[in-house]
């Protein structure tokens, strides 16, 4: 008896300490922390992984992290000790904040070909894909959708919205961020009108988008201009649509960034460049929903025309971003709850 | 421990060597922490209005939390009091133990597919054309903090019901006491001196819910201390805001502490309630009422437990089962929950050793009792925290993928301590006030001490305590929450992210597995230590 315990606890032991001490030392593996829907299998991270790794001589290993905001956030826990070599699916409103936790290096890339609706400076961080946020809709249960950000705020409270937490998913701060640029001091008083019509704030944008709005559960979801695209190439229907807002809508740029303690800095560089190539580029309107951050010319799906031309791109100063989130989510967590 | 030749001295070693492990793994995080964090100013929370709001909720959701498991447990109690015959009351009554060992998830589980958004509840209000009800809020957060405290004051309650004297029973039913006098004379007498107790027990339990709170919380609508700590550090990866916030939890705990200290009360953490032989009670009051609320009450106990084992049948079923991460998941687990609870009984023995040795040798009761009062240092500490300090110390020298697993170990081998101490605390004293002095005049110590005089009586207790630390740790995700990632899952954490993303069959797959992984490892624990063997078995011939 005491014997038997004695092995078991000395095999558990065993066991727990291998875990630790396990080195993992395949020869050449690129590791991307990403959020999660981007590895998953209807996700660009299949083409992704098959396409650089046929052209590359080593493993691409993504990683997934629950939700966009939680890759800088896991960075940062593991400081220098981190395995990511690469965070891909950090947004345009975060990129002050990673680049001060002083991780980050510059990425070496060509970005001539990028083409987005603002101009490109960064060097640390390569731009891969962008869209608007909007507000999409079910069209079954909602004919006449808003037509601008003020007549939803201003919408009876049984219009019922999901958003998203601006702490843990870009898209909800995308939203905070839109509704900061449109009402600027009277945001607080926008959030706490919208309030009652919000169903739930979701941690992330796919348990909003397809676990709750794609099941009936509110007619209406915060997600992305490009999203219809999707429903119209894919599911070949037009019941989901966007609704175009007269102010305007919101910027979101998709960037990767080389971390500095990656010691594979060259295999790292050619990963981003390859992002920007035609063969990425094009994999991503389908499979991460997104415009390309490059002109991919015909590769564009034809349904990818028919979705709402914004009026406007907003985008705040990522600096400003910086130097404000923490109010202005104080402030959100105050208004809109 | 070597034998050697002398080592009656070395009373002082195990619980020594229990007492430095402790210091360290508790010390040096918070060191690690203090260090990383530049500006901590636990004032500074109070100034903000969100915190302010998190500080008055934790407080306002215990007070109703503790009001309402209390409450309810008043009358349950007095039923199944008076209720003394009726089949199946023994296994309700083993029924209302199972939510110490149930998985929180779990539960939660069970409890979102009655209550939930498709939930039966809404499905049956829905027919007779009701709102639906949401579960995400505060109304969730009461109904999971009711199921699990409800039942354990209810166990408490009917203890002291059962501890009435027979004679009292008998003049009560001699001067044809009503119900209502009933109550009035004799049953609230017996049951007021646990209530106040009981209260501060469930409230402190449920100020620092972090499971229920996190799942159930529905977004920052409804937020305990210890649910934003793991949000600053989660979110903002904010060492201030977090360490700032733990402080103020810290003193809140330790007040508490001391408050509920200064009511002294029956063990409500007391296992396997046992009913007097002959216990003379008829059965009185309105009947009719009596089987309500036992019906009643039972339903909200057991209903979560068949919605569970009902969805987890399902299409996904298979599928979820052979997954990849959800074996990586189930091993881990089980490595987990072993390991924790190794070390969380060898711990546990070692300083209850040495504080035996004060308490009986030197008479020092005061002192053996702090030593052991050690032990619980993790019932004020959020693990959330700890792990972060640990995490910060373990980053430069080990795999950053496998550090969850380590410190999914380490902080509920923590965790399981005051278990394991409370259950083996009463045999090892009772093996020592026993043999003490025989065991002096014959001069044995040491290792042959423990193997002929102590082992034999702390046998079973030690298996049941080995059980109850490996099943809460295989049921824990607070300690995992924070570091967990697709390299490092466990059971817990893999059931959390698939509630999270709503994916409700994948998730009723997963949540019946964790249950089962934790039965197993429960009973298979208790089967090992109880097991026949012909070794150390002298004292029972």
């Amino acid at each position: 008896m005491i014997t038997s315990f004695r092995r078991t606890a000395t095999i558990s032991l065993t066991v727990a300490l291998c875990l630790v001490a396990l080195p993992s030392h395949a020869a050449k593996t690129l590791t991307v922390y990403t959020y999660e829907s981007f590895t998953s299998e209807w996700g660009p991270g299949p083409v992704i992984k098959t396409a650089f790794e046929k052209q590359c001589d080593c493993t691409l290993d993504f990683v997934a992290i629950d939700s966009s905001a939680g890759i800088l956030n896991r960075v940062q826990l593991e400081g220098k000790s981190s395995k990511a070599d690469v965070v891909l699916g950090l947004d345009y409103n975060l990129m002050a904040l990673a680049q001060d936790t002083g991780l980050l290096t510059e990425s070496g890339t060509d970005l001539s070909a990028v083409k987005l609706p603002v101009d490109w400076t960064s060097d640390v961080f390569v731009p891969f894909d962008y869209g608007h946020f909007a507000f999409v809709y079910d069209t079954k249960v909602l004919a006449e959708p808003p037509t601008s950000l003020e007549e939803l705020v201003n919408a009876p409270d049984d219009l019922k919205i999901i958003i998203q937490d601006p702490r843990t998913s870009t898209p909800g701060l995308g939203l905070m961020l839109w509704v900061k640029a449109v009402y600027g001091d009277k945001a607080a008083d926008a959030w706490e009108k919208l309030q009652p019509k919000i169903l739930t704030v979701t941690k992330g944008w796919s348990e909003a988008y397809f676990s709750l709005f794609l099941n009936g559960e509110a007619p209406m979801v915060l997600s992305y201009d490009t999203s219809p695209g999707y429903h119209m190439a894919v599911d070949k229907t037009e019941q989901y649509q966007a609704a175009a807002f007269d102010e305007g809508h919101y910027l979101q740029i998709e960037v990767a960034a080389l971390l500095k303690s990656s010691p594979n800095q060259e295999l790292g560089q050619s990963f981003l460049q390859f992002m920007l190539s035609k063969e990425a580029q094009a994999a991503l309107p389908l499979t991460n929903v997104m415009y390309p951050s490059t002109d991919i010319g015909d590769a564009l799906p034809p349904e990818f025309s028919k979705l709402i031309k914004p009026t406007k791109s907003l985008l705040l100063d990522t600096n400003t971003v910086r130097d404000n989130r923490k109010a202005w989510i104080n402030e959100w967590l105050d208004a809109a709850n | 421990m070597p034998l050697t030749s002398d080592n009656s001295s070395r009373w002082w070693l195990p619980g020594l060597i229990a007492l430095i492990i402790l210091v360290l793994m508790t010390g040096l995080p918070l060191a690690a922490l203090l260090f990383s964090a530049t500006d901590v100013a636990p004032t500074e929370v109070f100034s903000n209005n969100y915190f302010r709001r998190v500080i008055w909720f934790s407080f306002y959701q215990a007070v109703l939390s503790a009001s309402l498991s209390v409450g309810l447990a008043i009358p349950v109690a007095q039923a199944l009091s008076r209720e003394q015959i009726f089949p199946g009351r023994k296994l309700l009554i083993n029924l209302y133990s199972l939510s110490l060992v149930i998985p929180t998830l779990v539960a939660i589980f069970g409890i979102v597919a009655v209550f939930g958004r498709t939930g039966w509840l809404n499905s049956i209000t829905g027919t007779l054309g009701f709102n639906p009800f949401s579960i995400y809020g505060l109304s969730g957060i009461l109904i999971a903090h009711v199921f699990f405290n409800m039942p354990l004051a209810t166990r408490v309650l009917i203890q002291s019901l059962d501890n009435i004297p027979n004679e009292q029973w008998r003049l009560a039913t001699q001067l044809r006491m009503g119900g209502l006098a009933q109550f009035r004379f004799v049953e609230w007498p017996a049951m007021r001196r646990q209530i106040v107790g009981l209260f501060m027990l469930i409230f402190t339990l449920c100020f620092t819910s972090f499971t229920i709170v996190l799942t159930l919380g529905g977004g920052p609508r409804a937020t305990t201390v210890e649910v934003a700590i793991y949000q600053a550090l989660r979110f903002d990866f904010d060492i201030n805001i977090a360490v700032s916030l733990a402080i103020v939890q810290l003193v809140f705990c330790v007040a508490l502490l001391l408050v509920s200290a200064l009511f002294k009360q029956q063990s409500p953490l007391g296992f396997g309630h046992q009913a007097p032989d002959s216990l003379f009670r008829p059965a009185s009051g309105y009947r009719w009422l009596n089987a309500l609320i036992i019906v009643v009450a039972s339903l909200f106990v057991s209903l979560p437990l068949v919605g569970l084992f009902i969805s987890a049948v399902n299409p996904a079923t298979i599928k979820v089962l052979l997954h990849a991460n959800t074996i990586k998941a189930s091993i881990n687990t089980v490595i987990i929950a072993l390991v924790a609870s190794g070390i969380s009984v060898v711990m546990g023995i070692g300083l209850l050793i040495s504080s035996r040795h004060i308490r009986i040798r030197y008479g020092k009761h005061r002192l053996g009792q702090w030593i052991q009062q050690a032990g619980n240092i993790i019932l004020v500490m959020p693990p959330v925290v700890l792990g972060t300090g640990l995490f910060l110390l373990l980053r430069n020298v080990a795999d950053v993928f496998s550090i969850a697993l380590v410190l999914a170990i380490l902080i509920n081998s923590l965790m399981a301590l005051p278990f394991v101490l409370r259950i083996l605390d009463g045999p090892l004293m009772q093996a020592a006030e026993q043999h003490d002095r025989l065991i002096q005049s014959l001069g044995i110590h040491g290792w042959s001490r423990w193997r002929l005089l102590d082992w034999p009586l702390v046998r079973k207790p030690l298996g049941f305590a080995m059980a109850i630390s490996a099943t809460l740790a295989a049921g824990d995700l607070s300690a995992i929450a924070l570091f967990g990632s697709e390299r490092a899952l466990t059971l817990p954490l893999l059931l959390f992210q698939r509630m999270g993303s709503y994916r409700f069959h994948e998730a009723a797959a997963t949540a019946a597995l964790l249950l089962a992984v934790c039965l197993i490892l429960f009973l298979a624990l208790q089967a090992l230590a109880n097991g026949r063997t012909d070794r150390g078995n002298y004292a029972d011939t």
